[in-house]
């Protein structure tokens, strides 16, 4: 039972595997470094979209994940350790006790004190950050040397991390697929199409949304682990309110509930950003005001395809 | 001998100043048909609300099967077997309707922290859910959308999904509520078929279904029961010829 989305998720995945040896061929390794780059969002986003699009939490705060995982990375390697493994688990496991404090205050709520409390919750991480001077205060600070996995994989060859991310990014995908389509996602999709007829038929739907938000959040910090590796660079920029922006726009843009989605929808963004910024056949006033004209399409797209850049692409029951 | 299923003592809840539900006494008993009927606005939903355990009373006690359920929030009450059906339609619209009663067979089927394996292709689920749209006649519409059923196959699913957590006791608010003559009386009908085997509470407006389906009834006017007891008392009442002027009891 293979739909036209599912197609379309496929056709997208082979496409982003045939970009290094084409970047290669044309000798634009650019292209190599910007696809890198929208693949670890469009894993955020897939993170996001397992609670905003399936659970129905519309969480504007999920960039704090993206914060804690490049941390865990960045403050390790910063302090000597370098160990992959070791980095990588402690950046998925800080997300989810993360999600956990901030999930278990703000699941109870829903609608617009939601998305206040999740905003909430993630500024006060972005400051915290922007106050550690150890750790570059709101400068940043260059990654200290790139996660190391020793006999296993070289990421700081691009191709191999390329296609390290690529895999990160079909495991997300498949992920989020089995769990929504479980007894669980069952449940958490239920709680959002109704919640009193989900509380009445007797499911407590709290737990279940809160442990969405916890799988949400350390998959998204395993996202922040590879930005920070993609960079090179610790900011808590990762963590600023736009950037929560932006992975609630992909999520949406993409098409909510849907797998493929946010990857379209990573891709979009990313790169209609790159290309009213950097295009040489532009002409200036658009470089100089891109944000206007990226805004100006954005509204469109959202006005004109309802069900997301996916919806396109699917037929009606699908 | 007490064969009581759900025992009400001194209920009460208020508004502000309105006394919704003001001391009412209701006592449900193994196997029976009880029906509440009231005038607009005698706090006939509020006291389902109560019973379902989305409106918390001020006062009194609901005791179900002999324990205390008064402060159990509404979920956990679900599964201890008392189902409701709402007055508006409460249905999952982006369901189909086999998803929505499968739905109703998981939440009685343990914890559903079960991360893995595809919930749609689960006969432990699939297979009972079907079984409760054959009995509601809906077999033939279960892989429709609900959105997308006619008005009265939604409350068939509506009844579908209460009957499929397997319940002691149903709380239906109002199951024939805008329903056309032919749809009202298939469901009427449909109910009459679970008479004696189910017990059920069952609050209605519309006068044939109740006195065609009640084993006794209880008259709620302005948040207090006026008077219990079968159809036939009821009728003669003269209280409740009171509170019902002008209308054929």
């Amino acid at each position: 039972m293979i739909n036209s989305r599912t197609w379309l998720l496929i056709a997208i995945l082979l496409l982003l595997a045939a970009v290094p040896p084409l970047a290669a061929f044309f000798a634009q390794p650019f292209y190599l470094d910007l696809f890198r780059r929208v693949m670890i969002f469009a894993v955020a986003a897939t993170s996001l979209n397992l609670i905003l699009g399936y659970g129905g939490m519309v969480s504007f705060g999920h960039a704090a994940y993206l914060g804690v995982g490049a941390y865990a990375v960045g403050v390790l390697a910063h302090h000597g350790i370098d160990n992959g493994w070791l980095q990588w688990g402690l950046a998925i496991g800080a997300s989810a006790l993360v999600a956990l404090a901030i999930g278990a205050v703000s699941v109870r709520t829903s609608g617009i004190y939601f998305i206040m409390i999740t905003l909430a919750f993630t500024q006060m991480l972005y400051y915290l950050g922007i106050s550690i001077e150890e750790y570059g205060g709101d400068d940043g600070m260059r990654l200290a040397t790139r996660s190391q996995f020793p006999g296993v994989a070289d990421i700081a060859d691009p191709v191999a991390f390329y296609y390290l991310v690529l895999g990160i990014l079909v495991f997300s995908i498949y992920l989020v697929h089995r769990l929504v389509n479980s007894r669980f996602g069952m449940v958490i999709q239920a709680a959002r199409s109704n919640e009193a007829r989900t509380r009445a038929i007797g499911f407590s739907p709290y737990l279940y949304r809160l442990a969405a938000f916890v799988i949400a959040g350390a998959m998204c910090g395993l996202a922040g682990a590879l930005l920070v590796n993609h960079t090179a660079y610790l900011t808590p920029e990762f963590m600023n309110w736009t950037r929560s922006g932006e992975l609630m726009f992909m999520v949406i843009l993409g098409g909510i509930a849907t797998a493929a989605g946010p990857v379209l929808g990573a891709a979009a963004l990313l790169l209609l950003e790159d290309l009213l910024q950097g295009w040489s056949v532009l002409p200036k006033w658009v470089h100089d005001h891109w944000q206007l004209y990226l805004g100006v399409i954005l509204v469109l797209v959202v006005l004109f395809a309802r069900r997301g850049l996916a919806g396109f692409f699917a037929g009606k029951n699908e | 001998m007490n064969n009581a299923l759900l025992e009400v003592s001194g209920l009460s809840k208020s508004f502000g100043a309105l006394r919704a539900t003001d001391g009412v006494d209701l006592e449900v008993r193994e196997g029976e048909t009880h029906a509440v009927i009231g005038p607009n606005g005698a706090g006939k939903t509020t006291l389902i609300g109560q019973l379902a355990g989305n409106i918390r009373p001020d006062a009194g006690r609901i005791r179900f099967g002999g324990e205390d359920i008064t402060r159990l929030p509404g979920p956990v009450r679900s599964r201890k077997g008392l189902a409701r059906s709402f007055q508006i339609t409460s249905i999952y619209a982006d369901f189909t309707a086999l998803d929505n009663v499968a739905l109703a067979v998981q939440a009685h089927a343990g914890h559903s922290f079960r991360f893995w394996r595809p919930a749609r292709e689960d006969v432990s689920l699939i297979a009972p859910a079907m079984k409760v749209l054959e009995q509601v006649g809906l077999e033939k519409r279960s892989n429709i959308l609900a959105a997308n059923l006619a008005h009265g196959e939604q409350r068939q699913l509506e009844i579908a999904m209460v009957l499929a957590t397997g319940p002691r006791l149903l709380l239906l608010d109002e199951p024939v509520a805008g329903m056309g003559t032919e749809e009202s009386q298939r469901m009427v009908e449909f109910l009459a078929t679970l008479k004696g085997r189910q017990t059920i509470v069952l609050v209605e407006h519309d006068m044939d279904a109740v006195f065609s389906l009640a084993d006794r009834i209880s008259v709620l006017v302005y948040g207090r029961i006026i008077a219990t007891g079968a159809p036939a008392q009821i009728r003669l009442n003269p209280e409740v010829r009171r509170a019902y002027l002008g209308e054929d009891l």
